[in-house]
């Protein structure tokens, strides 16, 4: 690439960009030297040109113990002794990092987003040993809309029905509604959401992730509610509710629908 | 400049082809000079139930495109001077109809004439929102029936941001409510949604109650708006509706189911 030269005397050394590679990932699943190096080895035996002087990345996202010692000096000569070039290191606790960094590892970005912190391997094994009958979902947080088309943001005070297909969103507050919600409207908001007439619409505050969000209503009758992604249909509303006035919050991760 | 409504409802099969010609001829009836336009390209069906499909030689499309001036479309009724018919394409589809060929239209119709009246194909796509795109008022035909109102629901949600009106702030469209094929009978067996159920959802101005009539299929039949039937009580309730469209307050009739007095039922009548 030949740096191009800027009107001055003395022509310019270097240019700088950003560009995109794809390198080869080794995801650890556990860290048994002794193990790593034979299945290694045998992985290299297939296609050795292809390892043979490639920039490899190790992920360390697998594991779950966060104090474990990845044994990095090892590794990176394992690595070396089979031809690679370990160029970084992904995902890992801070511990884990930092012995990456002092063998001269690159940290790089966590592009793969499990669904939600807490919905990890820590709260699958929970609900592995005791099934929760009551059905709360844990969705991934809907996100915001960018460029809204259909979507009505900002105002924070609604005073005419919600008609079915309308989406309100107050960006960065409070919604409060002081008419019918009708079924299929869907009402959002990044905090509260207080509804004055029925609410028979889907209903989703905290969006952004606010978990100390509540929903406020005169007239429970809504098809979804949801707060900070824990949402629940209208089947999964005990009957005695419908109708009710009732507030919507979570408490440690659980949504609960108290009568007011 | 002509007052444009239009008949609406976002659900098909309720009665808005019905009800724009009832309406249309209930107006022309009275004096004002109207036009009833078929918007529902392809499908049409305005110039049966009007009795005017052996008169149709150009249509909406031919006038949107320059092939055919308005005077050379429009078909005159032959029984109410003042009401003409804009029939639809049947061979050309919805997107033949643009925003501005539309308004360049209803301007030209709004020279010569009080009121326009567009019939409005079912649904919420293309043709439907050209249909509203410009109007002034809106009737909003529903069944009382649940998806037939979460439907005109939808329409008004629809009125109220994709309209002219809507679009550049002005004074929004006038909504109304007419509730079509009611049967008080069945209401009052808890089968049928009630105006107040409706009510609760779509919160109109309610303009009508046209009760479910043999009436309207044999006028659709016969190509004669069923307004003109003046022994039925669907054509009634449409009469009762454009009096009350125009300012005139009229009872609701139709709504209780007739109860046929004791000796009523014994000696029949």
């Amino acid at each position: 690439m030949a740096a191009s030269s800027i009107t001055s005397e003395t022509a310019t050394a270097f240019e700088l960009k950003a560009d995109a590679f794809t390198l080869p990932v080794i995801r650890l699943l556990a860290l048994d030297m002794d193990s790593i190096a034979t299945q290694l080895e045998a992985k290299v035996a297939q296609a050795p040109a292809f390892f043979l002087h490639t920039p490899v990345v190790v992920d360390l996202s697998a594991m779950s113990d966060a104090d474990a010692n990845v044994g990095f000096p090892q590794l990176v000569g394992l690595l070396r002794g089979l031809g690679m070039i370990p160029v970084g290191v992904r995902g890992g606790s801070l511990a884990q990092q930092e012995a990456a960094k002092a063998m001269e590892l690159a940290i790089l970005g966590d592009t793969f987003k499990p669904k939600r912190r807490e919905s990890g391997p820590r709260l699958a094994a929970e609900h592995a040993s005791a099934p929760v009958p009551d059905p709360i979902g844990v969705a991934p947080m809907p996100e915001p809309p960018a460029a809204p088309v259909g979507i009505e943001t900002g105002p924070t005070l609604i005073t005419r029905p919600v008609r079915s297909g309308q989406r309100i969103y107050a960006a960065g507050g409070d919604l409060t509604v002081i008419a019918a919600v009708n079924p299929g409207a869907e009402l959002m908001a990044d905090g509260n959401i207080h509804v004055y007439g029925a609410l028979r619409g889907r209903v989703i505050a905290g969006l952004k992730g606010n978990t100390t969000a509540r929903i406020f209503c005169h007239d429970l009758q809504a098809e979804l509610v949801s707060v900070a992604g824990h949402y629940r249909v209208s089947e999964s509303i005990p009957a005695e509710l419908k109708g009710q006035r009732v507030q919507i919050y979570l408490d440690h991760e659980v949504l609960r629908i108290d009568p007011l | 400049m002509a007052r444009i409504i239009v008949i609406t409802s976002g659900k098909g099969g309720v009665g808005k082809t019905t009800t724009a010609a009832a309406m249309a001829m209930g107006l022309a009836q009275r004096g004002h000079r109207t036009v009833v336009i078929d918007f529902d390209v392809g499908l049409r069906n305005l110039d049966l139930i009007m009795g005017c499909e052996r008169r149709v030689v150009y249509d909406f499309v031919n006038v949107i495109n320059g092939e055919a001036n308005l005077n050379q479309a429009l078909i005159r009724d032959k029984r109410c001077d003042n009401l003409y018919v804009l029939p639809a394409s049947q061979t050309r589809d919805k997107d033949a109809l643009t925003k501005e060929g539309v308004g360049k239209v209803l301007e030209d119709l709004g020279q010569g004439h009080d009121y326009v009246v567009c019939d409005s194909p079912a649904g919420i796509e293309h043709g439907a929102t050209m249909a509203m795109y410009y109007a002034d008022d809106a009737v909003v035909v529903t069944n009382p029936e649940v998806s037939s109102v979460r439907d005109s629901d939808r329409m008004l949600g629809i009125l109220s941001s994709k309209s002219r009106r809507a679009e550049s702030n002005a004074e929004p469209i006038r909504e109304f409510l007419l509730l079509t094929r009611y049967s008080g009978e069945r209401v009052e067996r808890g089968e049928m949604l009630s105006v107040d159920d409706v009510q609760e959802i779509l919160s109109l101005n309610l303009l009508g109650v046209i009760p479910e009539s043999q009436a309207v299929l044999n006028a659709s039949n016969a190509g004669v708006p069923v307004i003109l039937d003046h022994d039925s009580e669907a054509g009634q309730a449409y009469g009762d509706m454009v009096a009350r469209y125009l300012g005139d307050d009229v009872p609701m009739r139709f709504i209780n189911s007739a109860k046929k007095g004791f000796f009523s039922r014994i000696f029949g009548g």
